[in-house]
């Protein structure tokens, strides 16, 4: 198979209200950027003729929310499709762009502002059939509630090792300029702040968050033509869990373990363990860190709590940008972690750079409780 | 574009009947109706399928992330999926991405899924009028009720030949959609009844009549695409993709009635699409057009824009009878959008049905001389377009 890079990213600060700016600015804002980093045009024959968008028509609270962006990122008179999953699809997607033949570069934007709803829960209820499921209350925290306690038991995790992972995640968050919440707190301190939603507690979730950001892909061919040292994209895969909780094993990870297993075939990875040297993964709240890690096949299966006691976090270079836990909007988290994977493979990401990295792996999560997951796998 | 990866092809067409209600019926179950008469349409089972793409305007039932429940239906349990949106169009974005998906290489055989229950939406007006920019725009927007088309057609050729030409293609389509079970709305009309449904048909907005609308329609649409390998072996009738493109405009949607008025979406996707692939004279070459037309006046103007016509062409076509089933070049064969308007479907419907024209399966409605080079549009945002070339032979 042919290859596809990623040439250059562009990311908004992330806040959790930014009131003062609509979001057709912040996409101008990552738009301009990469544009001044690459030179890139759209149209023409060597230009962009095919975007490919990420936004969500509930947090717009405008139906066909890619209309009001349209101008924006570069849309008129071109042709534009939208990713309505969480936007690392976007990515997979934008690659069949590519290998189909119909493009060479494809421009990638995406935005999500969390703080114009209400609340992110009356948003994610909505995700439940208006049957069963939507007047018992269910809404992706609730649900990560149940998953929580499912896993906790499984993998004998400690209030500690949740500790753990949200003190290290706000500890990088300092390091990394466009995180959300870089207030540094010690393990006491989330050990023992409010429950939000048994057993999560208010500082093993992350906090309200709006942003944007923006990519540049190209065939091997063009990739050059915009950057040194492109990214490539060496395996994506994603998949789908069941919808009923009861009919999931909540602690299982079935639809993570074979997103993951589609990506690390494509990519010609056997063994990520020996491969894989930097993890972005979306872990909306503390507990998520260790589970998706266990569906990656970086820790065996029920060990996410002797993982995190041995550092294995760290040895994995597992979210060094803060990650989800310190504030990234939900359509889009996975995206950030791509950009993240990016600059560092690039050796562009500053205060949090690791050292010697050549393949990363980027995970998302859409839905409740992670009944869909996607795996994206670069290499430098 | 450059040359295609490789090729790909329609093995697997499934739909249900378009209705105003199905009460007996919830989303993934009519979704799973589609899925169900779509595998076996191509002999092919679940397992075989490798991916599966679905759409719809999320905002419509107010479901968010719809594909998450609807698992229960669409058969994504344990697969890949793509959930990729665009209003209107969504119905053909999802058979553009299911096209690029195969044509990648990354998939070999994609499921697409496209769908509307509009009942649940309560008032599609409204739902079209959210899209509307909520500081600038949303208190002028009346969903997709417009008369700015039937003025401008009106002030080029006059009220009673325009409003003649409108009424005509909506009997016209009515005809066709008689002979459809599929079709939603099958009024039996008749030509001689055109002035009166001109007088007499209730008003919307300005010269826009109820019988000009299209529908508010509840169904589902699902097609199979497979790689060029595994649809010859598959498939004693695969219908080719040659090519696609969409054009998105602005929202500034007033742009488009300005004094000097900008070149339409669906005027550039032609242009650019029959340029490339060196088709000359599109009357000529094509042998039936399904057109999303969500109005008679709409359809009316956009005969001259899709086929890149001058002056008054379009209307003379209308007039002589060129459009209809035993015409020249048939139009809407199937009813069309004024018949059937299951918004995320819709798009994919107009595929569906020019693919079912190819196969010779179309069933009554279907064109009497043999249908090679089929044309589909979709229409949605703020004035968008997605065109599609379909090919019963691998010759071009």
């Amino acid at each position: 198979m042919k290859r596809v890079a990623i040439c250059a990213v562009a990311q908004h600060k992330i806040e959790s209200d930014i009131w003062y700016k609509r979001f057709q600015g912040m996409l101008l804002d990552v738009l301009e950027d990469l544009q001044q980093q690459t030179g890139f045009v759209f149209g023409g024959d060597k230009g962009v003729n095919n975007i490919v968008s990420c936004s969500d028509d509930f947090f717009d609270a405008r139906t066909i929310s890619n209309n009001g962006v349209c101008d924006a990122i570069g849309a008129h008179y071109r042709g534009e499709d939208k990713m309505a999953q969480e936007g690392l699809n976007g990515i997979g997607y934008a690659m069949s762009l590519i290998l189909s033949g119909h493009d060479e570069v494809v421009y990638l934007p995406a935005h999500c502002k969390e703080s114009q709803s209400e609340s992110r829960n009356v948003i994610t209820n909505q995700a439940y059939d208006p049957f069963y499921c939507r007047c018992l209350g269910l809404d992706f925290l609730n649900v990560a509630g149940l998953q929580a306690r499912a896993y906790m038991n499984k993998a004998k995790i400690t209030e500690e090792q949740l500790a753990k992972v949200v003190v290290r995640a706000r500890q990088w968050a300092a390091r990394n300029p466009y995180a959300n919440e870089t207030r540094q707190v010690e393990l006491g301190d989330v050990m023992y702040s409010p429950m939000l939603c048994d057993p999560i507690r208010t500082l093993h979730a992350y906090p309200v968050s709006d942003g944007a950001v923006a990519l540049l892909l190209a065939s091997e061919k063009r990739a050059y033509e915009f950057t040194d040292n492109p990214v490539w994209i060496t395996g994506f895969g994603n998949c789908m869990d069941s919808y009923f909780l009861g009919d999931r094993d909540l602690a299982g990870n079935f639809a993570l373990k074979r997103a993951a297993a589609q990506a690390y075939k494509m990519a010609g990875i056997k063994n990520p363990k020996k491969k894989v040297n930097l993890v972005e993964l979306m872990d909306c709240y503390a507990y998520q860190q260790p589970l998706w890690l266990e569906g990656l096949g970086l820790c065996a299966d029920g060990m996410g709590g002797k993982f995190i006691d041995d550092y294995g976090p760290a040895q994995y270079n597992v979210n060094l940008s803060g990650g989800m836990l310190t504030g990234r909007p939900l359509m889009i988290g996975g995206l950030y972690g791509a950009v993240e994977a990016v600059l560092q493979l690039q050796g562009k990401a500053g205060e949090h750079q690791a050292a010697d990295i050549d393949c990363a792996v980027v995970h998302s999560t859409t839905g409740g409780a992670g009944q869909f997951h996607t795996v994206l796998v670069l290499e430098r | 574009m450059a040359e295609k990866n490789r090729n790909v092809a329609i093995i697997g067409i499934g739909q249900t009947e378009y209705s105003s209600h199905k009460e007996y019926q919830n989303q993934p179950e009519m979704i799973n109706e589609a899925v169900r008469a779509a595998l076996k349409d191509a002999n092919l089972t679940l397992d075989d399928i490798d991916c599966i793409v679905h759409g719809n305007m999320e905002l419509f039932e107010s479901v968010f992330q719809p594909d998450m429940w609807h698992v229960l239906g669409s058969g994504a349990f344990g697969k890949p999926a793509f959930r990729i949106t665009t209003g209107g169009t969504t119905g053909a974005t999802v058979v553009c991405a299911a096209d690029n998906l195969v044509a990648s290489g990354m998939f070999d055989i994609v499921m697409a899924i496209g769908f509307e229950k509009l009942q649940e939406a309560g008032s599609t007006t409204a739902g079209i009028t959210n899209m509307a920019d909520p500081l600038w725009y949303r208190h002028k927007q009346t969903g997709a009720l417009t008369s700015a088309e039937a003025n401008n057609i009106i002030e080029e050729f006059g009220a009673d030949r325009a409003r003649r030409a409108a009424m005509k293609l909506r009997i016209m389509m009515d005809k066709n959609a008689t002979l459809n079970p599929r079709a939603h709305r099958r009024f039996g009309l008749e030509y001689d009844q055109m002035e009166d449904l001109m007088n007499t048909s209730p008003p919307l907005v300005g010269e826009l009549r109820l019988i000009h609308m299209c529908s508010q329609s509840d169904g589902a649409c699902v097609m199979i695409f497979a790689c060029e390998e595994k649809a010859k072996a598959i498939s004693s009738h695969p219908v080719w993709i040659r090519d696609h493109i969409a054009v998105h405009k602005e929202e500034m949607v007033a742009n488009n009635y300005a004094y000097e008025r900008p070149e339409t979406s669906h005027h550039r996707a032609a242009s650019q699409l029959f340029a490339r692939n060196g088709i000359t004279d599109p009357v000529e070459y094509f042998d039936v057009f399904e057109m999303y037309d969500p109005s008679s006046w709409w359809g009316l103007d956009w005969i001259r824009e899709f086929f890149l016509l001058k002056d008054d062409e379009h209307i003379r076509m209308v007039e002589n009878d060129e459009l209809t089933i035993d015409g020249k070049l048939p139009l809407n064969p199937s009813g069309g959008v004024t018949s059937s308007n299951p918004i995320g479907a819709t798009a994919m419907a107009r595929v569906a049905e020019v693919a079912l024209q190819i196969r010779g399966e179309a069933g009554a409605h279907q064109i009497k001389k043999e249908v090679k080079h089929g044309l589909a549009s979709g229409f949605g945002g703020t004035m968008w377009t997605v065109l599609i070339m379909l090919e019963k032979d691998l010759d071009w």
